[in-house]
């Protein structure tokens, strides 16, 4: 599955994308969260305040609480401030 | 019609384009969204964007108002990249046979993009660079909108 990481979120990573694996109990978008932040200080920091990150499941808003399912890209944001 | 681009726009070019060898527009509304710098603490803007959802979403809100208001053409123009202040950011324009619907319209697509489109800000200053923050009035304003009562969600 395909990760991508935009703004601060990307910086605090410090990568724009991913492949990753799924690991088996991982099945909401919260539940990936709770997985990235076990993956390194960068990520730890990145979903600190994980409440304010906002989610993608390829390319539509999702909310934590969603199915990740046969979802081929999941993308990370802070609250959007375009316009 | 959408467009993300990094190039500058000419709201005159865009509504002659749009109303191009049709008579039956009444009325047409612009909205252009600028760099600001209040007290010279912004010298430049970064867009940064999510390409392809970026363009689904504005797709959709455009969608959304043609579905609320009898419209006769839209456009959304944004722009991405490093911008400086006093630049141009955004364009939409409405057209439709009376002014209610195009004002109307013009506001709900602003309301929704300001909310819903993957654009993230970052100003640059002499006091350094920082991402611009969501503001709880954008929310607010798209909420006021209440839901079609023939939508699927």
């Amino acid at each position: 599955m395909r990760l991508l990481y935009f703004a601060w979120v990307k910086e605090k990573t410090g990568i724009a994308a991913e492949d990753v694996a799924l690991p088996d109990g991982v099945a909401t978008v919260g539940e990936l969260i709770a997985w990235l932040k076990t993956r390194g200080p960068e990520f730890a920091q990145a979903f600190d305040r994980e409440e304010v990150i906002r989610a993608a499941i390829d390319q539509t808003h999702a909310r934590h609480d969603a199915e990740i399912g046969g979802a081929r890209e999941i993308a990370f944001f802070p609250p959007v401030t375009g316009g | 019609m959408i467009r993300v681009q990094t190039q500058d726009f000419d709201v005159g070019t865009e509504i002659a384009a749009l109303r191009a060898a049709r008579t039956d527009i009444g009325a047409i509304v612009t909205f252009t969204g600028a760099v600001r710098d209040q007290d010279n603490t912004i010298t430049e803007m970064t867009l940064e964007h999510y390409p392809g959802m970026t363009e689904t979403e504005l797709e959709r809100i455009e969608q959304e108002a043609h579905a609320r208001w009898p419209l006769q053409a839209t456009l959304i123009v944004h722009r991405v990249g490093t911008l400086q202040a006093g630049d141009n950011i955004v364009l939409v324009v409405t057209a439709s046979a009376h002014r209610d619907a195009a004002f109307d319209a013009a506001k709900f697509l602003m309301d929704y993009l300001k909310t819903s489109a993957p654009f993230w800000k970052r100003e640059s200053g002499p006091g350094g660079d920082r991402w611009v923050e969501a503001k709880a009035d954008d929310e607010a304003a798209a909420t006021l909108w209440a839901p079609r009562k023939d939508a699927a969600e």
